[in-house]
């Protein structure tokens, strides 16, 4: 998740890490008080987006669905056995990382970018990817294009970030192509230039992209998102330093949704499923106790977590794929029996 | 000698005192701003100086008066900026000027169209806020349509929502010394002015001043022409890939903004020209009628030269106004001075070196219009013999 930065921005990223900083210190005094002082209050209090289609957002009645929501959801079904008991706190991207280090949250699921700095100076931790992405091209289906490769010369809409507008310059010049950039500050009026036909291509995050396409398009087929990601943006849930109970119920909680749809459990087939006699299935069903001790949960935590929320395909294809209005193809986020990213280790 | 208690009564000693205090203040503040933000960066970690100057800048840029490309350094990429922030603001400062003057003359006519709807066009252009008219021109022009079915207004140049293509003059050598003709054709026509007036002058004789003044400006040119033999050959636009490729282009981003900063700088000039027409007493007027002249050359000899006195000063104003303006482009896309220091910004990290350059940049800019200004008022000015 990237923002673009001001000197505003930057006065205001100053002094939130000021209270980063002394909200790291309190993370790191209430060290193993996590996974207990969830336990007790009876449920978990998790950060998310203040409205992302797909990965974040609450529907007319304020239900809140998404990616993100579903990775709080499947840790409140490890740890109560009711993905219901989550209470949501919407962060913006300033406020999201004072929010965990100080205690405000218990988990942040706000596609947040994983990277080496968050790890260690900023006093988190992070689970397992739950959305590998990237900054991608979209075109308009008009030109038939397959490749963003076959882009020579195009006229390209960029929204300036961070880096946005260098791993654009970065990817023309590596390819031997050239471009005409069409940087503009505000969001609404780049997304109306690209539609309009100013640029004939439009770069930001593949997420973004497609969240951009369903808000602002009758039909989503007139645009397409092309294959290739020319940035590394692994969004991944975040916990604060110090509590590794925690931080595993997080983690496997995740790895569940993975290994569910490498067995091909869903939602609709787990019940069948407990009297499977594969030994695998038996352990993560618990059937086969031991999984639900080690994590200080009980045994049936799997087996509630792939019944409410389900398998990570499912998940996938109701918030951000085929199911939902942002038509996102797998890619990176397939599993990797299927030339993807998604991998997870033995549960036993 | 008067004891110190009593020197605190002088009011030369006072003066001293409270201004010495007023300096001590000031550069106490200044140093406490300097010296904090120092600090602060030093202790966060964030690297200062200005040595990013000299790093690749590693981004594009949509339109460039020079060479340029992302292997440039960072100094590269911020002089681009600066002379697309100049471009733009000198044509606009042409442009609004001929359209404010009209605007101008127009509100005092005593034709009802003309005279309605110069007050119409004021009062419109000078109530609506400037980024949204910039919004409203940006959405108009994105809607021409795409470069297949561009409007080829005239041969070879077409409209469409990329901008507008023209022929260019394909370069060859004869075109230097065609330049160069020009130059002197420039300054014959100079002299030929000069000539006209003196004789007029001294004799009182009129002289055909403007046919002599055109011939003598045109036929050096026209003859380093014919003996140089250069081609006319123009490199005409041509639909290839994604757009048009060849010829001279303006981008939508560049005519929005020049649009823009024209239109809502010439309400305000045209309120100015109005008001320095108004402050020229009505007998000059009848003076002029009594001797016989016509009402444009009394436009043009009685009431502009002193209108000018009252015009020159708070036009000043507003070409700095329209200059400093032109920062609204980050909203629209053209790639001007802060645009392109908020990516440096962005990347390098380095906020307050970027920041403090644009205003730098600004300052000079606008001290520069204000001296030139300044120079050009004191010769309008009415001279006390």
């Amino acid at each position: 998740m990237k923002s673009h930065l001001s000197a505003l921005a930057i006065a205001a990223t100053l002094s939130v890490s000021v209270f980063a900083l002394s909200g790291a210190l309190s993370g790191t005094a209430q060290a193993g008080a996590t996974f207990d002082g969830v336990k007790q209050k009876g449920y978990v209090q998790c950060g998310v987006n203040l409205g992302l289609y797909g990965f974040s957002a609450p529907d007319d009645k304020g239900k809140w669905s998404g990616l993100d929501v579903d990775m709080c959801r499947a840790v409140a079904a490890a740890m109560f056995g009711d993905a219901e008991k989550v209470k949501y706190t919407p962060l913006s991207a300033q406020q999201r990382l004072p929010a965990l280090q100080s205690g405000e949250i218990d988990l942040l699921a706000r596609n947040t970018t994983r990277t080496l700095t968050r790890d260690t100076a900023n006093g988190l931790n992070f689970a397992p990817t739950n959305y590998y992405d990237g900054q991608g091209f979209m075109v308009s289906a008009k030109l038939g294009l397959k490749s963003a490769k076959q882009l020579n010369g195009a006229t390209v809409c960029v929204l300036p970030g961070t880096t946005t507008e260098q791993n654009v310059s970065d990817y023309f010049r590596a390819n031997k192509m050239t471009f005409k950039p069409v940087v503009i500050e505000k969001n609404e009026e780049l997304n109306k230039a690209f539609f309009a036909g100013r640029c004939d291509a439009l770069t930001s995050d593949a997420s973004q992209l497609a969240a951009i396409r369903a808000a602002e398009v009758q039909n989503p087929n007139d645009y397409v998102i092309l294959p290739e990601l020319i940035s590394k943006e692994p969004l991944s849930p975040a916990v604060r330093q110090g509590d590794e109970e925690w931080m595993n119920l997080v983690t496997w909680a995740f790895y569940t949704m993975v290994q569910a749809e490498e067995k091909g459990l869903t939602s609709e087939t787990v019940d069948a499923a407990m009297t499977s006699p594969d030994p695998d299935v038996k352990r993560l069903l618990g059937v086969t106790a031991g999984n639900g001790k080690a994590l200080g949960v009980e045994e049936n935590w799997a087996y509630a977590i792939i019944k409410q929320v389900g398998n990570y395909a499912q998940s996938y294809e109701r918030n951000v794929g085929s199911g939902s209005k942002l038509k996102m193809p797998r890619g990176q986020n397939a599993l990797y029996t299927e030339g993807g990213l998604m991998y997870a280790p033995p549960m036993k | 000698m008067t004891n110190p208690v009593q020197a605190l009564n002088s009011a030369r000693v006072r003066g001293w005192l409270y201004q010495a205090l007023f300096l001590a203040c000031a550069l106490a503040v200044a140093w406490y701003l300097v010296s904090n933000t120092l600090t602060n960066l030093a202790t966060r970690g964030v690297a200062t100086g200005f040595g990013f100057l000299h790093r690749e800048a590693g981004f594009e840029i949509g339109e460039s008066l020079l060479p340029y490309s992302a292997s440039d350094t960072y100094l590269t990429a911020l002089v681009v900026g600066l002379l697309n922030t100049l471009a733009v603001s000198a044509a606009g400062v042409v442009l609004a000027t001929v359209l404010g003057v009209l605007i101008g003359i127009g509100r005092l006519s005593s034709n009802w169209m003309v005279n309605r709807f110069a007050t119409l066009y004021v009062e419109t252009v000078r109530n609506v806020p400037l980024l949204l008219q910039l919004v409203v021109w940006y959405t108009i022009l994105n809607r021409l349509p795409s470069p297949r079915e561009a409007l080829e207004v005239l041969p070879g140049i077409f409209l469409s929502n990329r901008g507008m293509k023209f022929p260019v003059l394909v370069e060859h050598a004869g075109h230097g010394w065609i330049l160069l003709a020009l130059f002197v054709g420039i300054a014959a026509a100079i002299a030929v002015v000069r000539y006209g007036r003196r004789r007029r002058e001294t004799t009182g004789k009129p002289f055909p001043t403007l046919p002599a003044a055109i011939a003598a400006l045109l036929l050096p040119p026209a003859l380093a022409f014919i003996v140089t033999g250069a081609p006319l050959a123009f490199d005409v636009p041509a639909l290839a890939g994604f757009n048009f490729e060849g010829g001279g282009s303006v981008t939508p981003e560049f005519t929005a903004l020049l649009i823009g900063l024209s239109v809502y700088t010439a309400g305000f000039i045209a309120e100015i020209v109005r008001s320095g027409i108004l402050a020229v007493p009505h007998g000059q007027t009848e003076a002029g009628l009594a001797l016989g002249l016509s009402p444009g050359k009394i436009l043009r000899l009685v009431i502009l030269p002193q209108a000018l006195r009252v015009i020159v000063p708070p036009l000043t104003s507003q070409y700095l106004n329209l200059t400093k303006n032109s920062s609204l482009a980050v909203a629209i896309g053209y790639p001007d001075l802060v645009s392109v220091s908020n990516t440096s910004a962005n990347q390098t990290g380095q906020v307050v070196e970027a920041v403090a350059m644009m205003m730098l940049v600004y300052l000079i800019i606008s001290l520069a219009i204000s001296g030139f200004m300044n120079w050009y008022n004191r010769r309008v000015a009415l001279v006390t013999r």
